[in-house]
């Protein structure tokens, strides 16, 4: 029986190894998605089957299934009801949720330690308390970092019918405030490997790691948030391994460092996709107060029937989704504006996706998707860009520092950043709600440009105006 | 436990963080969210432990902390997995899917 186990095992391994290989490329991700799911599957299966066989048997069914039928009809409600928009809050969430499972589980096997007095010696004592203090630190860590980080993508949270903003706040004092409590919590491990039925040492361990995951999060701000899930998804990963190393489970670490490692590469990917760099990405906070230019330019604001106007005839409009298109949600009116722009006037109609457009790498696909957008128009920043000096109207919604032309400059917060190049375009159109800054708090050159024509209000309302006027023509 | 057990579990912890370092090389900025809330979704591997956790909590009589503990986990792992899993999968159907059945 033994050995079927480790069969099992092994092959639940080499079906994450392949899936997460293929959910690297769009034509095998989905399938990729698949074979992660079936090695979870196998693993699930093959630790019952151990369980019944090996030892003492299941205990108790009623719980043991409870807990997988309970735990999979909430997750699986929970992504089929989200809406398109509330995806990335969604990864957050669930990200802690994995972070605090093993943490759990670390605690749960201290606690029997506890409770039995029977501690193990020796070297496995260290093992267990070393791993059990690393995947606690860890784990909670991850879950107060990821529901904050989903808070601060939901912009608040409503208490009693008021709307509180999720704040962002980092002093530069905190940075060393960071590493007091890592470093705290290392030495609290050390000292549990002499003492490990001491529950100061437990419930300290615990306590600081949920502060250190706050205080982690708390300073960064949103448009960085992607890349902070990013890491906190790793860190999971890594949780899950240590979790490994307590119960002595093969799967469990190679499918945990995987996911840590991976997660780790996709998070610097991330990072470069917007010229940052990891360590500034958690110890510079970006945009933060004061930080900001202040205005001291003004620019008059057009109205839909002028944009409409201008837009009377036009052979290629390129349009440029931004933060601001996920927030007011009006991914349907603008896919609407293109039908009315092909049906009218024959125009061709692309999308410029830039990488960090969004709340999420790919959240401006997952939108435009949603309203029926044909894939083959939206094109990434790279090859698109070449084409605005050919484009007519370039239409921007909700994006600024992602089409910042200070970004070329080689200076301040945006420099070097790969921006979209819609400055390049004949004419530009920016819905907007104001002229204020983006997260970068630098002003943006380009809603000065003398061929620049701003719409100042909603997302949503502004596009219903310009459909209605377009249609008007 | 045996130091031998240990260094092979050190040994496989290190080598799957080489694996995983290897396996994701270039990747379309449109996956990067599928790829993550995927990659997420296999973190909570974590479940494994959690049934072993409460059936031998269970085991012991000790049907108080300990074993509530790990009924907990077993609960947050599995809506890791599964929402983790159908959420990555809604994604890819809606950005990969649509590619395929336009073209």
């Amino acid at each position: 029986m033994e050995d079927w186990i480790s069969i099992g095992y092994l092959l639940s391994a080499a079906l994450f190894i392949f899936g997460l290989k293929k959910l690297g490329h769009p034509r095998t991700a989905p399938f990729g998605n698949q074979l992660g799911a079936m090695g979870m599957l196998v693993a699930v299966i093959t630790t019952i089957v151990q369980m019944q066989f090996t030892g003492e048997g299941v205990v108790d069914w009623t719980l043991i299934a409870g807990g997988l039928v309970l735990g999979s009809l909430i997750g699986y409600w929970m992504a089929v009801k989200v809406e398109m928009t509330g995806m990335p809050e969604l990864v957050a969430l669930f990200n802690g949720f994995g972070g605090a499972a093993s943490a759990l589980v670390a605690l749960s096997e201290i606690q029997k330690y506890i409770i039995t007095g029977d501690t193990p010696v020796g070297l496995e004592l260290t093992v267990t308390m070393v791993a059990a203090g690393l995947s606690a630190l860890v784990g909670w860590m991850t879950l107060t970092g990821s529901l904050l980080a989903m808070y601060k993508l939901k912009g608040g949270i409503e208490v009693f019918g008021k709307w509180i903003r999720t704040p962002t706040w980092g002093p530069v004092w905190l940075n060393p405030v960071k590493v007091v409590l890592l470093l705290s919590v290392l030495v609290m491990i050390v000292m549990s490997i002499e003492e490990p039925t001491n529950e100061t040492y437990l419930w300290g361990i615990i306590g600081i790691s949920c502060v250190l995951g706050i205080v982690l999060v708390l300073p960064i701000g949103g448009a960085d948030m992607p890349v902070v899930v990013s890491l906190l998804n790793s860190l999971s990963g890594i949780a899950a391994a240590f979790t490994g190393f307590i119960i002595g489970n093969s799967v469990l670490i190679i499918a945990g460092s995987l996911v840590g490692a991976s997660g780790l590469i996709l998070t610097f990917i991330m990072c470069k996709a917007m010229n940052r760099t990891l360590l500034d990405v958690l110890f510079k906070s970006f945009g933060g107060d004061g930080e900001k230019q202040d205005l001291t330019r003004t620019k008059v604001g057009s109205d839909a029937d002028e944009v409409a106007m201008m837009l009377d005839g036009a052979q290629k409009v390129i349009i440029v989704p931004g933060y601001g298109m996920a927030v007011s949600q009006c991914q349907h009116a603008v896919k609407e504006f293109a039908n009315i722009m092909e049906e009218k006037f024959g125009t061709e109609i692309k999308y410029a996706i830039h990488p960090v457009a969004g709340r999420m790498p790919g959240h401006m696909n997952v939108l435009l998707a949603e309203a029926n957008v044909p894939y083959e128009q939206l094109i990434e920043m790279d090859e698109i860009n070449g084409e605005f000096p050919e484009c007519d109207v370039a239409l921007v919604i909700g994006a600024n520092d992602t089409t910042n032309p200070a970004a070329r400059s080689g200076e301040g917060p945006l420099a070097g950043m790969p921006i979209i190049d819609a400055d390049q375009a004949r004419t530009v159109v920016i819905i907007k709600r104001s002229l204020s800054v983006g997260y970068a708090g630098v002003d943006n050159d380009l809603f000065y440009m003398d061929k620049t024509m701003m719409l100042f209000g909603d997302g949503k309302a502004m596009m219903a105006g310009l459909n209605t006027a377009v249609k008007e023509i | 436990m045996e130091p031998e057990f240990l260094i092979a579990n050190i040994t496989l912890f290190l080598l799957a963080i080489f694996l995983g370092f290897e396996l994701i090389t270039k990747v379309p900025a449109t996956l990067h969210t599928p790829l993550m809330s995927g990659a997420n979704a296999i973190s909570g591997i974590s479940i494994i432990g959690a049934l072993i956790g409460a059936n031998v909590a269970f085991d012991g009589g000790q049907t108080t902390l300990s074993g509530l503990l790990a009924f907990v986990a077993v609960v947050l792992a599995m809506i890791n997995v599964v929402g983790g899993f159908a959420v990555t999968n809604r994604m890819l159907n809606m950005i990969a899917g649509k590619k395929r059945g336009g073209a």
